[in-house]
């Protein structure tokens, strides 16, 4: 049986994604239309109700971060959708866009009514450059019908939707090398404080949300009923995009109520390992996320469980790599992916990413010492102490994990 | 004029054809990375050549530092010629594990080239970029925004190639 449910992917292939009419066919517009009629912090605090934690990697409470929006003094804000889903194995915001674009407009309409916006703008990333028109049209429809523009369903709201492309940089996902990519810059993170929430895109207070937190918010508001909250567990309710991913025969993108194991993704939704191979390691939340080994199958899908064995939800994003590869083969693929993508701005994490590099070579080539991983362990450390950004912070996550779970892979021969 | 513009790429047409995207930016410097996409677009080999930075540096009151930050911060934009197709194959973890080592020798093969090198036609260049969420058809290319999957056999990567010319 499926573990699978459809929440907020209940309009999956149930309307014409092209089509506004079809999507207010089957309610489209209805969230929007009963949060108008609600304040800004009525609307927060369903959210927080909800307990939704933000789904772009952070897990920040959602509703805590509308409210602090809302309750920033200024006369112009701006919402900010960050569609520059990066993380490796991460595709479950393509799949949002792609199955219900209109949403997602939907989500950030109400997003801009809770905080007093009057612009909201999705930074998309390249590699999804075949998603524009589609959001480009389901702006202008969405303008048509008076959703966006002036004196939105006659409240004197005022808002409007630009869409922004990056331009191939993993590190325009961290919030202030986003609003410098919007703003016409090379993308390098700002040093905070002030944080955007305060002073974000063009020095507006700004708030950035995940495409899946701003897809949830339209079926939050109209779930009279409270079936959200019936799904998950206490400490993490609802529902979760994963995507799944790596050597798996079934890869995809699932709605998975918090709570079912992993086991029951990985051999279940995902359908078991290609050739029925034994599992090597499974990481969790893309590149930037910890490795465990398999006996974390029987751990549940939760915040609070997968914290307890050392791993994290993160983007959601689920890898699951079979024993034809090596730790130390992941990890330098992992290294070199950093590598790349470090921006260069601060040193600890343009230096310590080329070193650890050069010393993962040394551990494939069977050639390292006790000095050598110790180094490993005290670079990494300072990585994630003094790096700048997120990116910096958490490049060395699954090496430490490794270290600690796969102690057999750095053996000294 | 800069120095080292021998490239007389930016003819009147691609002027006009400049100007147009730029209108279409509202003439905004703001929005540059997005026009420098844009125009990347419309120019046959894909990439910015000099005289072209210069003119939109001038265009848009922007500085030409600030237009080459651009350039060469972000991977999707090139200062050097590319091919008509660029094929992007991706070298990141999900398609590594499923054996894009296959996918890169088999390119290699039939295209007859090295990585980041063009085909003596100008039609293909093979480049190796990262990750494009394209990890549930793994292993996979992308060329002009498209994304082909499943690419394992010789088979498939041909059709691929056939697919585009």
């Amino acid at each position: 049986m499926s573990k699978a449910v459809c929440f907020m992917t209940k309009n999956f292939g149930k309307y014409d994604v092209k089509s506004i009419g079809s999507y207010m066919a089957i309610g489209g517009f209805n969230a929007l239309k009963k949060a108008v009629n609600m304040t800004g912090e009525e609307i927060a605090s369903t959210l927080a109700t909800a307990k939704i934690k933000g789904r772009g990697g952070a897990g920040y409470d959602m509703g805590k971060k509308w409210s602090q929006a809302k309750s920033v003094i200024a006369d112009n804000k701006v919402v900010v959708c960050n569609a520059d889903e990066g993380e490796p194995c991460t595709f479950k915001d393509r799949t949002l866009i792609e199955h219900d674009p209109f949403n997602l407009i939907e989500g950030m309409i109400i997003a801009g009514y809770t905080v007093d916006a009057q612009n909201g703008y999705i930074y998309l990333r390249e590699e999804y450059s075949h998603l524009r028109p589609l959001i480009l049209d389901a702006i202008k429809q969405a303008k048509t019908y008076g959703f966006l523009g002036e004196n939105i369903l006659g409240k004197g709201f005022n808002y409007n939707i630009h869409l922004y492309s990056g331009a191939g940089a993993y590190v325009c996902g961290e919030g202030t090398a986003l609003v410098e990519s919007i703003e016409g810059k090379s993308g390098r993170p700002r040093m905070k404080p002030p944080f955007i929430k305060q002073c974000g895109l063009y020095n507006l207070p700004t708030c950035v949300n995940n495409v899946e937190s701003l897809s949830l918010v339209s079926s939050i508001l109209l779930d009279d009923e409270k079936k959200y909250l019936t799904y998950g567990t206490e400490g993490s309710v609802g529902t979760k995009l994963v995507s799944v991913g790596g050597n798996v025969k079934n890869p995809g993108v699932f709605e998975i109520p918090f709570g079912v194991t992993v086991r029951d993704i990985v051999y279940g939704l995902a359908g078991g390992i290609v050739d029925d191979n034994e599992i090597k390691l499974i990481q969790f939340g893309g590149a930037s996320g910890k490795i465990a080994t398999k006996s974390i199958l029987d751990t549940p899908y939760t915040y609070e469980d997968l914290r307890k064995d050392g791993v994290g939800v993160g983007s959601g994003a689920i890898l699951v790599v079979d024993e034809r590869t090596s730790v130390i083969d992941f990890l330098r693929t992992t290294q070199e992916f950093f590598s790349h993508e470090s921006c260069g701005q601060c040193t600890p994490c343009r230096e310590g990413n080329r070193h650890i590099k050069l010393l993962l070579k040394k551990v494939a080539e069977s050639t390292h010492t006790t000095a050598d991983l110790a180094s490993m362990r005290k670079i990494a450390k300072i990585m994630a102490m003094s790096s700048l950004c997120g990116l910096g912070e958490t490049a060395q996550s699954a090496l430490v994990s490794a270290m600690k779970n796969f102690e057999e892979a750095f053996q000294i021969k | 004029m800069a120095f080292g513009t021998n490239d007389k790429v930016l003819t009147k047409e691609l002027a006009k054809q400049i100007d147009l995207i730029l209108f279409a930016h509202d003439n905004d410097g703001s929005k540059l990375v997005g026009i420098l996409l844009d125009i990347q677009e419309v120019i046959p080999n894909h990439y910015i050549p000099t005289e072209v930075a210069y003119y939109l540096a001038d265009k848009l009151d922007v500085k030409i530092t600030t237009i080459y930050d651009c350039i060469t911060f972000y991977s999707s934009i090139s200062d050097k010629p590319r091919a008509k197709y660029p094929i992007q194959v991706c070298n990141s973890i999900v398609c590594k594990i499923n054996h894009n080592d296959n996918l890169f020798e088999t390119l290699k093969e039939l295209l007859n080239i090295d990585l980041n090198e063009t085909t003596y036609d100008g039609r293909f260049t093979l480049e190796s970029v990262a990750c494009f969420g394209g990890c549930d058809v793994a292993p996979a290319v992308r060329v002009n925004g498209k994304v082909y999957g499943h690419l394992t056999t010789k088979e498939k990567i041909a059709d691929m190639l056939n697919e585009l010319i």
